[in-house]
């Protein structure tokens, strides 16, 4: 809507200059925001009469040719733009991305477009603004942003009419079961959060060891014999056989194994889950979840890489510095009658960081 | 049936089979296990035994400082050598890590003081007093027909927690830190995985096969080769420094680019 029409609307709605009813939602009174000068302020009248307001703005750069060149240079920005956004148009359709090197190339080729589409734009436009637009400084007075005093009583009292006429405020049945029929919109938000995902439930607090499930090396799936570690200051990586591929149940189960040398464990760590001087804890840190899994052969100690949590591993891998608050959990491990390294259960207590509802 | 066919089935020819087999594994047997542990022998010959008495003189003259004249060690100092095997003399000799320098939290790979001769001479004097893990031969460190995916497995579940996903090395605690793998040759990774040098777990050959170790020395060595995605390779530390270069690289993009939209033109109007 423009100034001449909303002057024209609330000067046919007004009934004389002192009482001026404003339609609510229209810009105020149009002839505070004219851009122009005030006609006649220190304008010369024109030929015939009509008073023309004086040019702020110079017509036409000073330099013509230098001028040329600009409008050419912001032309050329502005086709290497639409040609680029062509570009993109046609790489969209030319590159498959049912690969992951298909999806790379088509990922440079319509970012570098989009890029290039942009930034010819913006370098076009500002050179416009920089070579072909006046360089000079108007200054435009703040006004105060609060309405007038008229424009405010006219509100409350408008407001006050409004409320009256629409019977709200005496017919409390209408307004009563208007609140009533907002309040399930209110709450649906609140229900759809169900669609969240299924509740976790006990998933927390357990992983798929169990009893008999054979330890085997990450990567190459072997299992192991307490005789594989012939030496102290031995580690490895071990996982739960039969779960190779479910990096679910790895990002839980994953677990570090660590040969001591005779009379080196000591409580707490629980000495009837230990094999020949190899102990088996939980890889998942109880902090944030990270692998911890840097082991120093010479001081003993399991490090985060994450946030330097250290854990004494003769010691049931209690902490020694670092953020973490609980020990890595030991799992429980024998060997079966064939001789490999086997779980004895599940972990006594959930691994990884700390959870609203862990008991 | 032909008369030769006969001929290959009398007991005879089965026997010759069987000790024909038996010597071929034997012979593939020497080849793997190869000549690195001359030592362990009963008798080792009149070279060998020079070897070693050459390798007393240079210990005594390189490392018996720190180690002791009988290599016994030092109570907080240096550790006893018996038994540590010619693998962990020739890892830290061949790096240049020993003779060290100054005790520390940890020997910096440096260029070599002895050469391979002294090297494989004070392995070998080493390794008559203890045994041990013995010099790894050219075909045990061949990365020939190498498994790389497995390979990345291990190195990613049991390495790159210290040594970085790329072998870029990585802090530990107290000054100690686990080296970058950039220059490390197959065979000072191989002893190094035997042997277990400073901080370092061991991953004996029962834990990690000979043939897993050459999958992850074809990974580690594989890897310095992958091509860096943008030209430079900064340090091949992750995302860290990545976010910190096109952070800092955009920020001057953007300065740049502020201070050309709002420069005032030299030759300005009124």
């Amino acid at each position: 809507m423009s100034d001449d029409t909303a002057g024209s609307l609330s000067g046919e709605a007004s009934e004389g200059p002192a009482v001026r009813h404003r339609v609510i939602g229209t810009p105020p009174p149009a002839e505070a925001r004219t851009l122009l000068a005030p006609a006649g302020a220190d304008g010369a009248d024109g030929a015939d009469g009509a008073k023309v307001a004086p040019r702020e703005l110079p017509a036409d750069p000073a330099d013509p040719v230098k001028a040329k060149k600009a409008e050419r240079l912001v032309a050329a920005c502005f086709i290497i733009a639409m040609l680029a956004g062509f570009g993109f148009i046609v790489f969209y359709a030319l590159f498959q991305i049912h690969t992951v090197n298909g999806a790379r190339h088509s990922n440079l080729a319509l970012g570098s477009t989009m890029a290039l589409a942009f930034l010819a734009m913006g370098v076009g436009a500002t050179i416009w603004v920089r070579h072909l637009m006046p360089q000079v400084e108007l200054t435009e007075e703040r006004h105060p942003l609060a309405s007038s005093p008229q424009a405010r009583q006219e509100f409350a009292e408008t407001f006050a009419e409004g409320a009256d006429a629409s019977q709200f405020v005496k017919r409390p049945l209408v307004r009563r079961t208007l609140i009533a029929a907002t309040l399930p919109v209110a709450l649906a938000p609140i229900v759809l959060l169900r669609d969240l995902g299924p509740l976790p439930r006990t998933a927390l607090d357990h992983t798929v060891w169990r009893k008999g499930l054979r330890l085997v090396e990450y990567g190459s799936d072997r299992p192991l014999t307490p005789a594989d570690f012939d030496s102290p200051g031995g580690m490895i990586t071990v996982i739960p056989e039969g779960y190779q591929n479910d990096d679910d149940v790895l990002a839980k189960a994953a677990v570090i194994i660590i040969k001591f040398a005779p009379g080196e464990l000591q409580p707490p760590t629980v000495m009837n889950w230990t094999v020949d001087n190899i102990v088996a804890y939980s890889k998942v840190c109880t902090h944030l979840g990270c692998p911890a899994g840097l082991y120093e052969q010479t001081t003993h100690h399991i490090l985060c890489p994450c946030h330097q949590s250290t854990f004494d591993a003769p010691r049931g891998a209690t902490v020694l510095f670092g953020p973490a608050t609980r020990p890595l959990p030991q799992l429980p491990m024998t060997t079966n009658a064939a001789g490999y390294l086997v779980a004895r259960s599940d972990f006594h207590e959930p691994v990884g960081p700390s959870f609203w509802e862990r008991s | 049936m032909t008369p030769s066919t006969a001929r290959r089935r009398r007991t005879a020819a089965g026997y010759g089979v069987v000790l024909l087999g038996l010597l071929l594994v034997g012979a593939v047997y020497a080849v793997i296990t190869g000549s690195g542990s001359p030592a362990s022998a009963a008798a080792p010959n009149a070279a060998q035994q020079a070897q070693i008495a050459n390798g007393k003189t240079i210990f005594e003259q390189n490392c018996a400082t720190c180690h002791g004249f009988a290599a016994q060690g030092q109570t907080g100092i240096a550790p006893s050598l018996i038994g540590v095997g010619a693998a962990a003399v020739d890892f830290q000799v061949s790096t240049g890590r020993m003779p060290a320098k100054q005790p520390g939290a940890e020997n910096p790979r440096k260029p070599p003081v002895l050469d391979t001769a002294q090297d494989h001479a004070v392995a070998a004097y080493i390794e008559s007093l203890g045994g041990g893990p013995t010099i790894p031969t050219a075909a045990q460190v061949s990365t020939k027909g190498a498994d790389l995916a497995l390979g990345q497995s291990l190195f990613i579940a049991n390495c790159a927690q210290c040594h970085n996903f790329s072998g870029a090395g990585g802090a530990l605690t107290d000054g100690k830190y686990a080296p970058p793998l950039t220059q490390s040759t197959p065979t000072q990774i191989y002893e190094a995985m035997l042997t277990g040098p400073e901080a370092m777990p061991v991953f004996n050959d029962t834990t990690v096969t000979p043939g897993q170790k050459r999958d992850v020395i074809a990974y580690v060595t594989g890897e310095r080769s992958v091509a860096n995605p943008g030209g430079a390779s900064l340090g091949r530390v992750g995302p860290v420094t990545e976010g910190l270069v096109t952070f800092l690289g955009l920020l001057l993009f953007m300065v740049l680019a502020a201070l050309w939209i709002t420069a005032k033109k030299a030759k300005a109007h009124e």
